[in-house]
């Protein structure tokens, strides 16, 4: 699936990143472990309900701002819905309410 | 650290093995550890501290049945206060709903469920108690929690042909992970196993229906399978490899490379409650023995997947060739292969029986201990 740009990605229940003093960090989920770092940790730290795809996108594309934006977001988009078939992820709709119902 | 040594990355927690299941494939040992040695509330807090220093990031709650410790709520909240994720397998009694809430505030990141069937009748023929019910209520209780929810059928001959609505199950919860494992002939397994093991056909249906459901439900759910490795080509990397991954701690305190090390004669473990986690992961006898490729025959020694599968299952070779350090002898490079394909022939011939009463021999069924 690709990510609806107006929807705000948040991490599902179960999944979570490590403590910000533990190194590596890693996102945590059910029977499975993540290694992030740069890029990928920058995604999963806005997955918070709260930004939409496209601010992460904008945001991201600041940060890496020698890349080409267009490679930036198909690369952003592949990870969430990576991240989305692992069952990492739930997106809240463009108009419902952030903290809403879990899935 | 030494260079050898890697970091382990999950700490299998047997609570206890109290447990008001009586599964006739349960994996733990036959000789049950007592109440009485139970390591304490403090004792398994300092594991868990112990343990995310080494760089562990996952505790695995077990058993017996976990739910039986009275300070199940504390111990979930003392591994998440260590730094570690913490994951609860279960087979949900005895449980009610607050308790559920109790554990979850206290930090539970992860609730597997576990099934003997998709029908009351064969959940307990298998546990030998009544049990369906209740599990069926917990998981109306999880929709409102916010923890991932996984539900674990554990399939063999008797309720293979269930898997549809073992499926129908899950996908009406609000699980997002569901594991189809075949049981492992270990344990109360071996001594059941002739009336456990699936025919091939039943396996290839399996596959089938399982491989179908994987794709439908990509993004919504995810599937797990573990295959009888008596009917595969290589073993499975048991363990992810001897003392390379993971660690089991008994509930008395024994630390364990895996569920049946007991079974390999020669092998001491050693407590917690006498040495540090850290000194017996690294140099403890028992986990440097099966370490590295040292200890490996050939077929294995010259093997290009000696890395990938470690030779297989130590305890698997122990009790089907009775030399721990043989190749596991599931794989169809071993000169013992045979042996394995004797039971899958014999069992060939054994009807798929429908009732438990046609099941023969009887059920052997887990104790429980005093
Ligand atoms: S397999 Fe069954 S008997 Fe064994 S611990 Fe699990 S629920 Fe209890
Ligand atoms: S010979 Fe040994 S290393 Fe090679 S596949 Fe078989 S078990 Fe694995």
């Amino acid at each position: 699936m690709t990510p609806d740009l107006n929807s705000r990605p948040r991490l599902a229940p179960g999944c979570r990143l490590n403590d910000a003093k533990q190194q590596p960090r890693v996102l945590l989920m059910p029977e499975k472990a993540l290694r992030l770092m740069g890029p990928s940790l920058e995604i999963v730290e806005r997955c918070d309900g709260q930004h939409t795809v496209r601010q992460i996108i904008t945001e991201l594309q600041r940060i890496y701002d020698k890349a080409d934006p267009q490679k930036v977001e198909t690369d952003i988009l592949g990870y969430l819905s990576l991240l989305n078939d692992q069952r990492a992820l739930d997106f809240v709709d463009a108009d419902a309410s952030v903290g809403g119902s879990v899935a | 650290m030494n260079s050898t040594v890697s970091t382990p990355l999950a700490l299998i927690a047997e609570l206890t093995h109290r447990c008001p299941l009586h599964c006739v494939y349960c994996s733990n040992p036959l000789e049950l550890n007592a109440r009485s040695n139970e390591l304490s509330t403090d004792a398994w807090r300092n594991v868990f501290t112990q343990a995310a220093e080494l760089g562990v990031l996952q505790a695995d709650f077990t058993g017996g049945e976990p739910l039986a410790r009275p300070d199940l709520v504390e111990l979930v909240s003392a591994a998440r206060g260590a730094g570690l994720y913490v994951n609860l397998i279960t087979s949900g009694l005895p449980l009610d709903e607050s308790r559920l809430e109790k554990l979850v505030a206290a930090g539970l990141d992860h609730f597997q469920l576990s099934f003997q069937g998709a029908r009351p009748e064969i959940a307990s023929e298998i546990s030998g108690t009544t049990t369906h019910a209740q599990k069926l209520r917990v998981l109306e209780w999880l929709r409102g929690h916010r923890v991932a929810v996984t539900l674990n059928f554990v399939i063999h001959r008797r309720n293979m042909d269930q898997l549809p609505e073992m499926l129908a199950i899950a996908e009406t919860s609000c699980a997002t992970r569901v594991e189809f494992a075949n049981v492992q002939y270990y344990g109360w397994a071996f001594a059941n196993r002739e009336n456990l093991l699936p025919t091939r056909e039943q396996l290839n249906s399996s596959l089938g229906i399982l491989k179908q459901a994987q794709e439908r439900l990509r993004g919504k759910m995810r599937i797990e399978y573990v295959v009888p490795d008596y009917y595969a080509k290589f073993p499975k990397a048991c363990m992810g490899g001897w003392g390379r991954k993971l660690m089991l701690v008994v509930p008395s305190g024994d630390v364990l490379p895996c569920h049946a090390a007991r079974v390999i004669p020669g092998l001491t473990f050693e407590n917690v409650q006498n040495r540090s986690l850290r000194q017996i992961w690294e140099s403890s006898a028992a986990f440097q023995k099966f370490r590295g490729q040292e200890w490996m025959q050939e077929p294995c020694r010259s093997c290009d997947r000696r890395e990938v599968d470690f030779g297989g299952c130590r305890c698997q070779a122990l009790l089907l060739v009775n030399d721990a350090a043989a190749t596991d002898p599931v794989c169809s490079l071993s000169p013992n292969r045979n042996k394995v394909d004797a039971v899958l022939t014999r069992v060939a011939d054994i009807p798929v029986t429908a009732t438990a009463a046609d099941v023969k021999p009887a059920w052997i069924y887990r104790s429980n201990p005093t």
